[in-house]
């Protein structure tokens, strides 16, 4: 069995699953945040009369509308703090980051977990190598209610990545080209990351290879653990023993397909509106003037993503007429970013730092764009509208190609800068 | 298979193409309408009299990628208040699947979807996984639909499924 298989057989109660077939699962942990979680689900909760199956197995992020910008919002957040509080969720990280960040600072993710999201980038579990599922309101009702999913095995495609990624590349650019290569609707596979690439990237790279799995459509994306997750797991404070690294493919696990790519010939990505997978190498893009440069969202404002940003921004400065928008990950990355200097680099460089939260990536919080705008962002999607106006026009690359793009002012490559002296 | 079964569905083939996604099943501009408003919409841009015409029991036959896009359960909301039966397809999007079960709606996949004709009366047993063309006599062999989302099926839906689990009665 592959890796996903063995998961989902441990929490249906079975020796074996094949894809295809339909099983009901045991759910390990379940996470809502306050858009999607506790105001969507509570009717229901209602309706039904029916308390939480495990309050211990729910963790509860506010990401979605924090700082609250208006009533609305601070209404919905309190009724988030209430619901927490009724029932008696201690994982309730108020403000404190982006769901699938905090989850795994903290550790609630364990390798072989089955866990399930109520949001579509919920995939960016498997960087643990947990089964991690995005699912709706109505289905979470379930959940909270029984403790238990219905799933059909997918498909496992095996991507590899051999060599080493160049300077300036990342995850972020190895997940638009397969965008651009595999396209949006690789519908219930679940997309198994591996190869000496891989195993290179730090763990919140990682996240990103899984989180971006939900743009490919897929069901899931997973990395099997090895010893850098058993390392980021003990440091956010769990207690794991080595036999968590039991949890691989075995040998000779089915795979539906099998993709194999060369690292070392990777061009930094970007993507063009309105689709990540309109994606191509950077010099596609080259000299398009943009007015706002984004770092921020799951995908792409962690600390790593930070470090990105400010080994391009190191003694230089965002180009005149453009404004370089910074909402780091979660307060962790904020503080941690503090501590070792990449804030000041940044803020040196000319960027506004925004607060911790899904700010301007799916419209919500503050960052949005005008009409006519163009923005260059690390975030995961640039769906018409979904930055604010519809008539706006959203490029995705990574943290250091949008780094480098605030720089010149037009969208460029990132690897010009690492190469060169800073002129400070 | 015995057509007294009361999992056995009959009714009349409307056939559509691959990719018919949550935009056509439920249309961006009739979100905001009631569930009653927004079905008369329902697949209209490729079919306009497919949401008059369509009879209770009627079986939708598509091909690939069925219901992809939004996560929108409108979309499969619509095709049950229009009495569609059971949607039978090569494939199904993920989410949509998924709400299509939740909401009571039936989905079958249907490899050989492609041979079924327009207006073919169908006879589809759910837990066999069986198609009965009962025009021409030709049987297709489908994924058969497991006991317990039937169970959510005849309930009505997930939340309903759940009123019963829970109180002993579907009704919510
Ligand atoms: S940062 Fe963006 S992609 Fe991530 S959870 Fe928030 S809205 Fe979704």
């Amino acid at each position: 069995m592959t890796l996903s298989e063995k998961i989902i057989a441990r929490a249906a109660g079975r020796d074996q699953v094949r894809p295809g077939e339909i099983v009901t699962c045991k759910v390990d942990l379940a996470m809502m945040h306050d858009s999607g979680g506790p105001r969507r689900v509570q009717p229901y909760l209602e309706r039904l009369g029916a308390k939480i199956w495990d309050p211990a197995r729910v963790v509860i992020a506010s990401d979605h509308f924090v700082p609250p910008p208006d009533v609305d919002s601070a209404e919905i957040l309190a009724l988030t703090r209430r619901f927490a509080r009724d029932h008696a969720i201690d994982a309730f990280y108020d403000m404190q980051g982006i769901c699938h960040v905090v989850l795994q600072e903290h550790a609630h993710l364990t390798p072989g977990m089955f866990a399930v999201g109520g949001d579509s980038h919920s995939p960016s579990g498997g960087a643990v190598g947990a089964f991690m599922v995005g699912i709706g309101a109505t289905e979470m009702a379930g959940v909270l209610v029984t403790g238990e999913i219905w799933v059909r095995v997918p498909e496992t495609w095996l991507i590899e990545w051999r060599g080493a990624l160049a300077p300036g590349l990342s995850a972020k650019d190895i997940m638009l080209f397969l965008c651009g290569e595999l396209g949006m609707s690789n519908d219930y596979k679940v997309m198994q990351y591996a190869g000496n690439a891989i195993a290179e990237l730090s763990m919140m790279e990682r996240l990103v290879l899984c989180n971006m799995s939900a743009e490919l459509g897929a069901k899931t994306g997973i990395i099997a653990p090895d010893a850098k997750t058993l390392a980021a797991v003990r440091a956010g404070g769990q207690a794991i023993g080595g036999d968590a690294l039991a949890w691989q493919s075995d040998p000779d696990a089915a795979y539906e397909r099998r993709l194999e790519f060369d690292a070392s010939a990777l061009a930094p990505q970007v993507a063009a509106p309105h689709s990540p997978a309109n994606s191509a190498a950077v010099g596609q893009h080259t000299g398009v003037r943009i007015d706002q440069a984004y770092i921020g969202a799951c995908t792409g404002a962690k600390l790593s993503d930070l470090h990105m940003a400010a080994q391009v921004l190191k003694g230089r400065k965002v180009a005149k007429g453009v404004r370089l928008l910074i909402a780091p990950a979660s307060t962790l990355t904020t503080r941690e970013a503090a501590a070792d200097g990449t804030l000041a680099t940044l803020v040196d460089a000319g960027a506004i730092l925004l607060p911790t939260g899904c700010g301007a990536c799916a419209g919500y919080g503050t960052g949005v764009l005008a009409s006519g705008e163009v923005c260059i962002a690390s975030t995961a999607r640039n769906f018409k509208g979904r930055m604010g106006s519809p008539g706006a026009s959203v490029y995705l690359a990574s943290p250091y190609t949008v780094a480098a793009s605030a720089v010149r002012g037009t969208i460029g490559d990132p690897r010009e800068f690492l190469n060169a002296k800073a002129t400070a | 298979m015995s057509a007294s079964d009361s999992t056995v569905i009959a009714g009349r083939a409307w056939v559509f193409g691959d990719r018919i996604d949550t935009d056509l099943l439920a249309p961006g501009h009739a979100m905001r309408k009631p569930l009653e408003e927004l079905s008369r919409h329902c697949l209209e841009a490729v079919r306009p009299q497919f949401a008059r015409d369509v009879a209770r029991g009627d079986i939708v036959v598509a091909g690939e990628g069925f219901g992809i896009g939004s996560s929108r359960e409108q979309a499969a909301q619509a095709l049950r208040f229009l009495g569609v039966s059971v949607v039978l397809a090569r494939s199904a999007a993920r989410i949509f699947y998924r709400n299509a079960f939740n909401l009571g709606l039936p989905v079958m996949v249907l490899p050989e979807a492609g041979e079924i004709a327009d207006g073919a009366r169908l006879e589809v047993d759910l837990p066999a996984g069986l198609v009965r063309d009962a025009s021409t006599g030709r049987e297709y062999r489908g994924e058969p639909v497991p006991a317990f989302l039937l169970e959510i099926v005849a309930d009505g839906g997930l939340i309903p499924n759940l009123h019963k689990r829970l109180h002993g009665k579907p009704a919510a």
